[in-house]
């Protein structure tokens, strides 16, 4: 969280009220999203509603025993996130206050209230590297230097997005702070690697593009069917235990974005102690380095305070806005925007403000539609480009797709990754389901995938497509009658349909080698399951029993190419064997 | 600040509305006191500079606009000694056996503040509980949630007490008996919300008969008890769990049951204050507040012991679409199923494993940990069984005769999975050995190319060469 605001502390007000997150204050002068200090142990909160002299505030932290009567401090300044070097590798509740600042300053392992800490380390030298010198004339957004922040991040300095520019007059090189002045302009302004912006406003940029570059994620069904671009957004919704988690930490370790914002909304502790635990020791396939050096983890636990669970998405969106300022293509998952729709329900419902569907504030939708307009293809100001693409897992009760959560947000985002509890009960993983889910990227994407894999990607696709459809349509049919009743070029296509699922579709996030599959292995496994195919239909058609072409003993080594390290000579070798002991048939 | 008022102005369900002159604490404890002279304690829900609502605990019968109201300046907390363990105290926290009073070492908030994520620990440490069902299957590690979904009827309490009877950790026990016993102990809390007398019976004397009540610490609302009780009843457990836990080391099993009648005593407080209501009346904080329980479990690094927590459920009609399945769902760490079907086949237990799941599974299990083939074998009997138990839809329209030789391999698969693998009575406790060759035993009457998620190495190693031939023969 933005500490610089804290010195100019202003008028003083008194509590009228507690109700759990929700204060009400008497004669506070402030202003709406003000960010003020509450009760003699200055908890955090935020201004979210002022009538006559009542301000309500909502409380980033545990209110009790605060009582009415304890002051009530404004700052000022609306709830802001700090920017600059420091960002990676790090882990923040949802208002920014690192955690292991937290846990150092509390001296335990329990989250204590009313200690503040700043988002970036103040007292921290970096090596800045100038890229603009005296003389120089810059705008906003301006990159005028580069800090080499991780093994694989260089961080861009930029001049501040609300800045007037000017002319260069001094340039400094070498280990500074983030708090020093690294460059200076002739109107006087003093530019310093830290730079804060209001979480609720998106920052600004140029012109939003149509992505035409997909993310690629390293799962089969994602690359291979439903891909999302850079740039893109998509929601994962399922019943609880149906695999939006793994599939969202699946994204965050493989996807071939350059920075990943991990927002834990309102989900459970574990789950981010296994990102902390695992991710350092995880390489990125494409850099080689450690994945935690590009990520930037926001953890508001189900357990922590829920205003911080409403404040942690926008915290999130807001450091991504900023790297894709870089030219830098962001990743951002958000588990779970239920949770954060529902802290807005809380809050809402302690203001006795007017519930809409299902008791969610009328404005559920809009803030929706806001937060995913946050992410695109973006031409920044500063001419780069970037994109930030953003992934939410959606908890809907009862598993049930209707609810007010689910039905928003898929009116806005373009890619549907739909869990089924039925898949996952099956342990087909990830049980997304084939029949339901869409992309609307598919068409834009394919020339990358042309161009970057195989001319023949999207053939290849619509065959898998086509063989499913029929699958599920004979589905029916054995339900009723069996499977042996139907006539044998049916049969077949069930068991090519059954590689498909079993091979293609699942992917064992938990095994070593089949956790990350590169799109040539989609597209090579997939063309090993076409060629079994091809060559038991022409098999068929000469004649031969259905009985023998199952018996055929290469096919079933097709589910075992996921889990290959050498898979290019193991499909070469398959493929051979499939074709020389089918043709031995006739 | 222990000002009394005699301001009354409402009373509405567990609810009580004064009036006041001097700020009061949000949470803050009340004491109230009737005409005829007893005492009723109560949490400050909404504090205001001219009024406050209490909720209170022991019910408001007796409670008139004449009786006197006490703020004492502090949230509710819970007496905490080592001392607790071997005693029984009621849903509120007071002794109720007959015992001495506990002379607390601290007093903690019963609120507990949320472990920072940071300082956690991922559970990984496998707990052998001798239930093939979810040792083999839903793996329970050190500091996991894992709750039993419940009907009402069935026997989760057996499942529970054998659970907390056979419950250790293999290699620590080799450790303890080398180092003398230096490795942490095991404690056991029993958090009870309005269950009936019979099944607290049940659990007491399972506990005596096993000599397992000096190790642990019982807390009982029962059904006659206060309904508003029952919101403090966890935390206090809780509470103590942690305790034991962070500061004297112990490895905690929590046992909260039921968690059914915790959120209805929610629903009528929330619908006592006028609350917008949830689906299906539940308030719509309940996820929140749920979540401030089930996340009290866990690992801390650095630190000796562990909550694991172990909380029951009954089902509402068995939906376990039903808000509170659902929503504890959504916070747990996975959930083992109960079967009604099963029960009534006399399986024992009757868990239904294809719906039931351990997310810390893949991290608890394995080389080093339990066996190499362990994760194979249950993700290949999960798919096995789950084929099973459809192709079982299909035989009541066309009958066995009609299903390819395959099919039927997999329906007796399915059936012998139960009536074997998942059956083996509330006393039996199988080592993980065992479960895992029982596992190999069932899937080796399956041909060796079905097999598809086993590792070929480990088929080498464990399939049951003969076993196919002789089954199917002695079966048909
Ligand atoms: N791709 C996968 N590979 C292997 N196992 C998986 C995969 N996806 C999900 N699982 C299994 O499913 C379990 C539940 O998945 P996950 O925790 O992601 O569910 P969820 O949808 O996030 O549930 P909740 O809403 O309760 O958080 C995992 O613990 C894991 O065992
Ligand atoms: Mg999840």
């Amino acid at each position: 969280m933005s500490q610089a605001t804290e010195a100019d502390v202003s008028e003083d007000g008194v509590i009228e009220s507690v109700s759990g997150p929700v204060v009400t204050a008497k004669d506070l002068d402030a202003k709406m999203n003000d960010v003020v200090y509450v009760g003699h142990e200055g908890l955090m909160g935020e201004v979210i509603e002022i009538e006559g002299d009542i301000t309500t505030i909502q409380v980033y932290e545990e209110t009790s025993a605060v009582a009415p009567g304890e002051p009530v401090e404004n700052t000022g300044a609306p709830l802001s996130v700090d920017l600059g070097p420091g960002m990676l590798d790090a882990i923040y509740d949802g208002v920014q206050r690192p955690l292991d600042v937290l846990e150092e300053k509390m001296g335990s392992a329990f989250l204590d209230r009313g200690v503040d800490a700043p988002g970036i380390d103040l007292e921290k030298t970096w090596e800045f590297n100038p890229e603009v010198s005296e003389g120089d004339e810059v705008e906003a957004g301006d990159i005028i230097g580069i800090v080499p922040e991780t093994p694989s991040i260089d961080h861009k300095v930029m001049v501040p997005p609300d800045s007037e520019g000017g002319e260069v007059v001094d340039v400094k090189s070498g280990d500074y702070s983030v708090e020093d002045t690294v460059v200076e302009l002739d109107t006087g302004e003093e530019i310093r690697m830290r730079q804060e912006w209001p979480v609720r406003s998106q920052r600004p940029a140029d012109e939003k593009q149509t992505p035409t570059e997909p993310l690629v994620s390293g799962q089969r069904i994602l690359d291979g069917l439903f891909p999302i671009a850079k740039g893109g957004t998509a929601a994962i919704p399922g019943p609880f235990g149906s695999g939006k988690t793994v599939t969202q930490h699946q994204l965050a370790k493989w996807a071939d974005a350059d920075i990943v914002v991990y927002v834990g909304c309102g989900e459970r502790g574990n789950e981010m102690t296994e990102v902390i635990e695992d991710f350092p020791e995880l390489e990125d396939p494409k850099t080689g380095k450690p994945l935690m050096s590009r990520t930037c983890l926001i953890a508001n636990t189900s357990n922590m305070p829920v205003a911080a669970r409403e404040s942690c998405i926008y915290t999130g969106i807001t450091i991504a806005e900023y790297f894709r300022d870089m030219g830098y293509d962001v990743a951002l998952m958000a588990d779970s925007t239920s949770r954060w729709a529902e802290a807005m329900r809380e809050i809402s419902s302690r203001l006795e403000e007017m519930p809409g569907e299902e008791g969610y504030p009328a404005y559920l939708a809009a803030r929706l539609a806001e937060f995913y307009e946050r992410a695109g293809y973006f031409s920044n100001i500063n001419g780069t480009e970037g994109s930030v693409s953003a992934i939410g897992a959606v908890s809907p009760p009862g598993g049930d797709f209707s609810e007010p959560v689910t039905q928003n947000t898929l009116r806005i985002v373009k890619t549907f990754w739909a869990l089924d509890a039925d898949l996952a009960e099956r342990r087909h993983f990830p049980s997304i389901n084939w029949n339901e889910s869409y992309s609307l990227y598919r068409d834009q994407l394919d020339p990358w995938f042309e161009d970057n894999v195989e001319d023949d990607w999207s053939d290849q696709r619509q065959w898998a497509i086509d063989v499913l459809d029929e699958e599920t349509e004979l589905q029916e049919i054995v339900q009723l009658v069996g499977k042996d009743a139907l006539p044998e070029d049916q049969q077949l296509t069930l068991e090519v349909a059954r590689y498909l699922r079993e091979a293609w579709l699942q992917q064992d996030a938990f095994h070593d080698v089949d956790t990350f599959c590169e799109p040539e292995k989609t597209y090579g496994i997939l063309s090993a399951i076409r060629t079994f195919n091809d060559e038991a239909f022409e098999a068929l058609d000469a004649g031969v029993p259905i009985e023998e072409i199952n018996e055929v003993d290469a096919a079933p080594r097709l589910n075992r190419i996921g889990v290959q390290d050498e898979w290019e000579s193991y499909i070469e070798e398959l493929e051979s064997d499939i074709q020389q002991q089918v043709r031995e048939l006739y | 600040m222990q000002k009394e008022y005699q301001t009354i102005t409402e009373i509405s369900g567990p609810l009580v509305f004064a009036e006041v002159d001097e700020p009061v604490g949000y949470d803050e404890i009340v004491e109230i006191e009737t005409p005829d002279g007893s005492t009723r304690r109560g949490q400050v829900l909404e504090s205001t500079s001219d009024f406050v609502a209490i909720q209170v605990f022991e019910g408001t019968e007796g409670i008139d606009r004449n009786s006197s109201v006490r703020f004492l300046g502090e949230t509710l907390q819970m007496k905490l000694t080592e001392d607790l363990l071997g005693r029984v105290l009621s849903g509120s926290g007071e002794p109720i056996d007959g015992g001495p009073e506990i002379e607390p070492d601290e007093e903690r908030p019963i609120v507990g503040e949320a472990i920072n994520p940071y300082s956690r620990e991922y559970p990984e440490e496998f707990i052998q509980t001798g239930v093939s069902a979810i040792d083999g299957m839903n793996t329970l590690v050190r500091g996991q949630k894992l709750p039993i979904f419940s009907g009402s009827g069935l026997p989760h309490s057996d499942l529970a007490l054998q659970i907390a009877r056979q419950a250790t950790v293999p290699e620590e026990d080799e450790a303890a008996e080398a180092d003398d016993e230096e490795g942490s102990e095991f404690a056991v809390i029993f958090g009870a919300m309005g269950i009936t007398q019979e099944e607290a019976n049940e659990f007491m004397e399972d506990f005596e008969r096993t000599g397992a009540l000096e190790r642990s610490v019982v807390f009982m609302n029962l059904a006659d008890d206060p309904a508003v009780e029952r919101t403090v009843t966890p935390r206090l457990a809780l509470t103590t769990a942690e305790y034991l836990a962070f500061d004297k080391g112990y490895h905690v099993l929590v046992i909260l049951t039921d968690m059914t009648n915790y959120c209805e005593a929610l629903r009528e407080i929330g619908a006592a204050r006028e609350e917008v209501p949830g689906r299906r009346g539940y308030p719509g904080y309940m996820y929140t507040d749920l979540a401030q329980l089930y996340e009290r479990a866990g690992r801390i690094e650095g630190q000796e012991g562990s909550v694991t927590q172990i909380p029951i459920l009954t089902m509402p009609g068995d939906d376990d679409t039903h808000p509170i399945p659902d929503l504890t769902g959504y916070i747990t760490e996975g959930q083992i199923m109960m079967d009604r079907d099963l029960n009534s086949q006399g399986v024992e237990p009757p868990v239904y494993v294809l719906p039931s799941l351990s997310r810390l599974m893949d991290d608890g299990i394995g080389e080093g940990l339990t066996r190499e083939d362990h994760e194979d074998v249950a993700n290949q009997m999960y798919a096995a069984y789950a084929e099973g138990e459809d192709l079982r839809d299909l035989v009541n329209i066309v009958g066995r005769e009609a299903l390819s030789e395959r099919d039927n391999l997999y329906l007796d698969f399915a059936d012998r999975f139960e009536t074997e693998f998942v059956q083996q009575g509330f006393k039996t406790n199988r080592s993980l050995e065992e479960t895992l060759d029982l596992g190999w035993d069932l899937l080796s009457t399956l041909p060796k190319q079905e097999l598809n998620r086993v590792d070929e190495e480990f088929i080498e190693t464990y399939y049951v060469e003969d076993e196919p031939a002789e089954t199917v023969e002695a079966e048909e």
